[in-house]
């Protein structure tokens, strides 16, 4: 059985957050014709024609506040993460034998974890098509968006590009390129040595005893989660999950079903939080990141927190001004900044101005 | 066995505000909308670039539905008509929920239902146009687009307040480069065209997007730590003063430093003789400002306007277009004949002369020495003229109204002073004198077509074409023919007794095809007598690499820097499209066509200013030649 296979039938889905399927997003890059020159949108690449060339990229940005398992899945695991990649490598490689793709890979790497991870990947990248690019310092949040990590590679605006095309057909220099995050590579060394038992790793951290980073079973509730990991609160509090910033945010009653999205759980007493200041700081830091491509996100993040500061709030402004970036933004990202904000007033605040 | 498809070659059925449509594949759903009359706005979108998709305010709603595919008007035997109208409850009969996506970069799908006009668009469109408005300071009275405002419109179509948040862009800095452009940083609403035009189109990098989310800000690139990245290595660069940015900019926030204030002032002084001098190319697209199809020929008009505005003299500059011509072709051919090393290149793109100065120094004795036809025409008023007239030049004020925002920057230039006087005092833009027009009150399309004044009045078609990329070369062509031809080395050098320059017979050649067209370079090889000239013509200053990395290949060179010659000028109408480009342009190879002289040296008028100059020693050269130098 072919690797593809093996991933399809192992239902993988990526782990970045967004929980494409993994199958779809390889077979998409591998169908690509890897020659820019045919149909690129950007054809001041000025490739010569018939060169044919594929990237992987695997993304290690993790630029979202709560997420730290892709630093320790790279510091414990980081020789099943790069064999996971020259199997894409290997999977993307294959042609006929005039129409060989050449494929590159690189490790985009948050900065941070530089430091400690750098030599250790030196080591196992060493005689391999794979090289580690260093997320630069500035491309903050958006530069985990995977065309902006695009961008970062190839030294432009560390900003989303407009979709389609996708990375998949023309991603690095108009190339067909596959993006997959830390995780997901992982899976697929598992997957390939069929070891994979669906599991996967979550970020548990808040007001909770055992902050860690854990490897269980996908399917577990979020509440079995929190019980087995012996995180789970004795007093009233909420949690957001799939990331601080972008993540749902879910009262203590609707943890029944398993974790979405990159997989962070994040504990949050009832008692010692208020609205204000929660809200607060998610707007701060969307409108902080925002690259600012897009007005509802520059200029709709901006405004929010202008409106949310008001000593009477206007509430239809704030709304309208939220479902404008559901709506209308240009990119996934400034659609999530809707999530939190909306979920934790449906799910939480009722029941936390009840307690007042 | 094959299967025939009956489909409608790359034809897709859409539904669009309950309409079906049948339209062409590899379309956005904003062109398939326009050409059903339904108009979909949108800020950052331009015609000539790539959709950027960033202003947000095209959005329209759509949900995929098999629906239509079976609907019982398929086989209508007017596919491209409207077919039938469907009933409003078809988008809500679609499967998958509706979203919104930008129309400007959505390409239109088999059985796509599209709205543009339900509560949800309409709430996001209104919001992101609000949001945009209080990003740009409004100076609506002294804006020389208030009446031609792309904010104001949307504000009076959709009933938007344009005050609805708090501006906040109140203390960004305005950057001037030279006194020709610049870039208000209060005014910018982040469309980015300005980035597409200087760096994409025109290749300069001189404007950088620096910072991030509402600090993110247009700057020069030299500003702050100097020089910009291109490529991966840091060049020196500078602004060469085309005004691209200022044509694709939605709102004004890049455009030409203005000048009309001063002019108006100047108008008021009765004590000055006005003079105003227009160049080849403001004829042919100075009616689009008035709701006059591209391409009318409105030299009349533009004539009658200008002395409507107070003007006592209005002049052609074609007239001094044939006079750099003439100068032009005659040096042309002493360096052909001197053998002298490198191809000789063209200066009368002012964007050119300053790129040349900046980028390429040492390429300076290359150009040719000929001043452009603005300087050449405003200098002969201020000394031929000015003695026929018996007026002291101290008081005359020449205006020059051009297709160009360079132009501005040209007029300053020192070396051009003639007996202490600078030829030029002001030049105002084809869209200033739009504006001042508007402001006047004045109703230029129904104005009584004037002619211009005489004498400096004759004008050849070959000097209408100087507006039109290749078109000064031909030009050149016309009379370096009819010179080598003829064995002539100038024009008026063989004089007869009355001080008349002869005129020879000669049947040269008057159309070179060659040097015409739309493509960014365009090479040619002609036979000049005995010998022959290689030429090629650089159709904007983006396309000017190739050409100067094989200058060996070269005897003669043209460059303008804006798309398709002055036609595509920076300081030329909003909207310039490249479809509108091509109007103008077929407007002046039709005033070409129609002329009585086609040739520079045949107008007597240019050949007798000529002749008065050869007879005032230093000051020909005065008139007629300048210098460069490097700045960088």
């Amino acid at each position: 059985m072919d690797i593809l296979e093996k991933i399809k039938q192992a239902g993988l889905v990526g782990r970045g957050g967004a929980g494409f399927l993994v199958a779809k997003k390889w077979s998409a890059v591998k169908d690509a014709a890897g020659d820019p020159s045919a149909s690129s949108p950007r054809p001041e690449l000025g490739t010569k024609a018939g060169q044919v060339k594929k990237y992987v990229v695997c993304n290690a940005a993790e630029g979202e506040p709560g997420l730290v398992k892709d630093s320790y899945i790279l510091e414990h695991h980081a020789d099943k993460v790069i064999d996971g990649m020259k199997i894409a490598i290997n999977f993307l490689s294959v042609g006929s034998e005039k129409n060989k793709p050449a494929v590159k890979g690189y490790i985009f790497l948050n900065h941070a974890y530089n430091k400690k991870l750098n030599k250790k990947l030196a080591a196992l990248l060493k005689d391999s098509a794979i090289e580690i690019f260093i997320k630069p310092i500035e491309s903050g949040y958006i530069g985990g968006e995977e065309s902006a990590v695009l961008n970062a590679i190839e030294g432009r605006r560390i900003e989303p590009r407009l979709k389609p095309p996708f990375p998949v057909t023309h991603g690095l220099w108009g190339f067909p390129t596959l993006v997959n995050n830390v995780e997901t590579f992982y899976n697929v060394n598992l997957v390939n040595s069929d070891q994979y038992k669906n599991n996967r790793f979550y970020d548990i951290a808040g007001d909770c005893p055992n902050e860690g980073v854990y490897e269980l079973p996908a399917d577990l509730t979020i509440e079995k989660v929190l019980k087995e990991t012996k995180n789970y609160p004795k007093f009233p509090f909420f949690a957001q999950v799939g990331g601080d910033m972008a993540g749902e945010v879910l009262s203590s009653r609707q943890l029944k079903g398993p974790a979405t999205g990159a997989g962070s759980i994040t504990v949050f007493s009832l008692a010692k939080n208020n609205y204000k200041k929660i809200i607060t700081g998610w707007l701060d830091f969307f409108a902080d990141e925002s690259c600012g491509q897009c007005t509802p996100c520059r200029e709709g993040t901006y405004r929010l927190r202008e409106v949310f500061m008001e000593e009477k709030i206007d509430w239809v402004l704030f709304n309208d001004l939220l479902d404008n970036l559901a709506d209308a933004s240009f990119c996934a990202l400034g659609g999530s900044v809707v999530v939190p904000i909306r979920s934790f007033m449906k799910n939480v605040l009722p029941e936390m101005e009840a307690k007042k | 066995m094959q299967i025939k498809k009956s489909k409608i070659s790359n034809g897709v059925k859409i539904n669009l505000d309950g309409k079906e449509i049948i339209c062409q594949s590899g379309k956005t759903i904003m062109q398939v909308a326009k050409e059903n009359g339904v108009i979909i706005p949108g800020l950052c979108r331009h015609d000539d670039f790539p959709a950027k998709a960033n202003c947000r305010i095209c959005v329209v709603e759509i949900s995929p539905s098999t629906a239509l595919r079976t609907s019982p008007s398929a086989g209508s035997p007017r596919p491209d008509f409207v077919v039938s109208a469907q009933s409003n409850e078809l988008g809500t009969k679609a499967g998958q929920a509706a979203k919104l996506v930008t129309s400007c970069s959505t390409e239109v799908v088999d059985g796509m239902i599209i709205r543009t006009d339900t509560a949800r668009v309409k709430k996001s469109r209104n919001l992101n146009i609000e949001l945009i408005f209080a990003e740009h300071i409004e100076r609506c009275p002294t804006c020389i687009r208030r009446f031609n405002c792309a904010l104001l419109e949307l504000a009076d179509k959709y009933k938007i307040e344009i005050t609805a948040f708090k501006d906040r862009k109140g203390k960004r800095k305005i950057y001037k480069f030279a006194n020709a452009v610049e870039i208000d940083g209060t005014q910018c609403i982040d469309c980015r065209n300005c980035l597409d035009a200087c760096n994409n189109l025109q290749k300069i990098n001189f404007l950088e997007l620096r910072g991030k989310g509402i600090e993110q800000e247009i700057v020069p690139a030299t500003e702050g730590n100097g020089f910009p990245f291109i490529g991966k290595r840091r060049k020196k660069v500078d602004c060469i003063y085309c005004g691209q940015c200022s044509l694709y900019c939605p709102v004004t926030a890049a455009q030409e430093q203005a000048h009309w204030q001063l002019v108006e002032k100047d108008l008021k002084n009765k004590s000055k003789v006005l003079v105003a001098q227009f160049a080849p190319s403001i004829r042919v697209s100075i009616g689009e400002g008035f709701g006059v199809p591209g391409g009318k020929v409105m030299t009349g008009q533009v004539v009658a306007a200008l002395k409507e505005l107070g003007f006592n003299y209005v002049f052609d500059v074609n007239f001094g277009a044939d006079i750099t011509t003439i100068v032009e072709a005659e040096e042309l051919l002493a360096r052909v004949k001197s053998g002298q090393g490198g191809p000789m290149f063209t200066s009368c793109c002012p964007a050119w002369i300053k790129y040349v100065e900046f980028f390429r120094p040492d390429l300076i004795p290359n150009l040719t020495t000929a001043r452009s036809p603005q300087i050449h025409s405003a200098g002969i008023i201020k000394t031929y003229w000015a003695e026929k007239l018996k007026i002291n030049p101290k008081n005359i004020v020449v205006v020059s109204i051009m297709p160009c925002t360079a132009k501005k920057f040209e007029a300053g230039r020192k070396e051009l002073k003639i007996s202490g006087h600078y030829p030029i005092d002001y030049v105002i833009t084809t869209r200033e004198l739009i504006w001042l027009i508007k402001k006047n009150k004045i109703n230029f399309a129904g104005l009584e077509p004037l002619p211009a004044d005489n004498p400096l009045g004759l004008a050849s078609g070959a000097a209408a074409i100087y507006g039109a990329s290749g078109g000064v070369m031909e030009s050149a062509l016309r009379t370096a023919e009819y010179l080598m031809q003829t064995a002539q080395d100038a024009v008026c050098r063989d004089l007869d007794k009355e001080g008349k320059p002869r005129v020879k017979f000669c049947d040269s050649k008057i159309e070179f095809k060659a040097v015409r067209g739309l493509a960014g370079v365009r090479r040619a090889e002609l036979a000049m007598g005995d010998k022959k000239l290689r030429v090629a013509v650089v159709n904007g200053i983006g396309n000017v690499k190739p050409v100067l990395d094989n200058l060996k290949d070269y005897d003669y060179i043209e460059v303008m820097a804006c798309p398709d010659g002055c036609i595509g000028g920076g300081g030329q109408p909003i909207p310039t499209t490249a479809a509108i480009r091509k109007t103008r342009l077929a407007a002046l190879y039709k005033i070409d066509g129609s002329s009585k002289i086609r040739r520079a040296h045949e107008n007597s008028q240019a050949v007798e200013v000529l002749s008065w100059l050869k007879n005032k020693g230093k000051l020909e050269n005065k008139v007629l030649l300048t210098k460069y130098k490097k700045r960088s």
